[in-house]
């Protein structure tokens, strides 16, 4: 294509041709809206399984978090460089296996640098390509909008997921175990005067219970969520 | 181009198949030293823990060479065979699959202030996937001192609850010989009166509910690796001196 005269740019071709800035209003928004308005978890209700199974602890919890950041960020940015190359019939399997090796990816260098870590993660780290999220946000968002959307998208979800977990997460350490991210923060004194953990909090269950707790609270303060009916 | 043809959607996916294998390759050989390094390190830190000494992995390796003292891998009948080193050479999951005759029976001897203890690696099968762990046995070759319990695939919370340290604990100071000198080894029992595992002479632990197959496995485990060695472990110190 000629390069036409700036002074002869038909305006909508100019207005189309405008860069935008990297962290405008609209891409601000696909980084936040996650964090709260529309969130995996608590508002879109994704991911909840891993969020029940790994907020015992907080380290896991961030591990996690961070892995799924990586993973997703990954993902959604190679789906969106592909996107006008994907055959469309076999989206959904490429999809996939970018997904799924991105998640070896990840787990092969847990094992080589966080062991520890990566053997209390052992299934979830494999789970993360089942996490609904991810699959949702390539088939939603990265097969339709640019590299640096998608990359500001996965980011943003990945958090917004990650943000809840580590909140769980924190609220069953601190009951449960008396603990924050492997340290005693309960000190000695309050339980020699007969305060003791709370068991339950270690146990699924009450992780959805937090995790209501949190959708309920989320609500009262956020009146967009509230649903009219 | 046609993206929807037939020939764009099969070299789509052959490329596609290509890099990422070569991708996945090149990490997996690149990261394989750091990764096999830890494996050992935790196999250290795994033998040294049922002889009561904790320690994280970067300093298994120092206490491993100060307290085990002998790594041996016997025969079927207990002699030793020089010839093969325990620790390295012996790969316990293709070892079990070997003829008793044929297999060599890793054995670590442990030094802790004046007292011996013998560890036994022990592998074995639980529900859905294989499970290993190793036991320490005192001076007497029939009291345990500590039991340390792995496995690859148990179900979160319930089979794979055996690698939790309140359920490893509960096999100190069972044993595994019977008052008339049989070896029965050591059942992880559903119908066990004794749920807090005082009585340390009925060679029983109490299970976990929901892990029936698992505890099964345990204790399968436990007296098909522990049979192999009866040789050494009823040998009489001068037996093992003419053996050696």
């Amino acid at each position: 294509m000629s390069k036409p005269k700036s002074n002869k740019k038909p305006a909508i071709f100019f207005v189309a041709k405008e860069r935008e800035p990297l962290f405008s209003k609209k891409n601000r928004g696909l980084l936040k809206d996650p964090l709260d308005d529309n969130n995996p978890i608590t508002v879109q209700v994704l991911g909840i399984c891993s969020a029940l199974a790994i907020t015992v602890q907080l380290k896991p919890a961030v591990v996690m978090t961070l892995s799924v950041i990586a993973v997703m960020a990954a993902s959604n940015v190679i789906v969106s460089l592909l996107r006008n190359a994907i055959p469309n019939r076999i989206r959904i399997i490429v999809q996939l296996v970018v997904v799924a090796s991105m998640v070896i990816l990840v787990d092969q260098v847990l094992r080589a640098y966080a062991y520890d870590v990566s053997k209390q993660l052992s299934i979830f780290i494999g789970l993360i390509i089942t996490n609904c999220i991810v699959m949702g946000r390539l088939e939603a968002f990265a097969l339709g909008n640019g590299v640096w959307k998608s990359f500001l998208d996965g980011v943003g979800n990945a958090a917004g997921y990650g943000f809840m977990l580590i909140l769980v997460a924190f609220f069953r350490e601190l009951f449960g175990s008396g603990k924050l991210y492997g340290y005693q923060v309960i000190p000695d004194s309050i339980y020699e005067m007969g305060y003791e953990n709370n068991g339950l909090m270690l146990l699924s269950p009450m992780a959805l219970i937090t995790l209501g707790i949190i959708i309920w609270v989320q609500r009262a303060r956020n009146r967009k969520l509230i649903e009219k009916n | 181009m046609n993206r929807d043809s037939n020939a764009y959607t099969f070299g789509f996916a052959a490329a596609m198949v290509l890099v990422v294998a070569s991708v996945l390759a090149f990490t997996a050989s690149s990261l394989k030293d750091l990764q096999s390094e830890n494996v050992r390190k935790e196999k250290m830190q795994n033998i040294l823990s049922t002889i009561g000494i904790e320690t994280d992995r970067e300093g298994a390796e120092k206490l491993f060479n100060n307290y085990i003292v002998e790594q041996l891998a016997l025969r079927n009948d207990g002699s030793v065979d020089e010839t093969v080193d325990a620790f390295s050479e012996i790969k316990l999951a293709i070892e079990v699959k070997k003829d008793a005759k044929t297999q060599r029976f890793p054995l670590y001897v442990a030094t802790v202030d004046l007292a011996t203890y013998y560890i036994v690696p022990l592998r074995g099968s639980g529900l859905w996937d294989a499970i290993w762990g190793y036991i320490a046995l005192d001076e007497d070759r029939n009291t345990i001192k500590g039991a340390v319990f792995d496995h690859k695939g148990e179900t979160a919370g319930l089979g794979a609850e055996i690698t939790q340290q309140w359920f490893m604990d509960r096999f100190v100071g069972e044993k595994i010989f019977n008052t008339s000198g049989d070896l029965v080894g050591i059942s992880v029992s559903k119908t066990n009166n004794d749920p807090n595992d005082t009585d340390k002479d009925d060679h029983e632990v109490d299970a976990i509910s929901g892990a029936t197959i698992t505890g099964d496995g345990v204790s399968d485990m436990i007296i098909e690796r522990l049979q192999h060695y009866l040789p050494y472990l009823k040998a009489t110190p001068a037996d093992l001196a003419y053996n050696n």
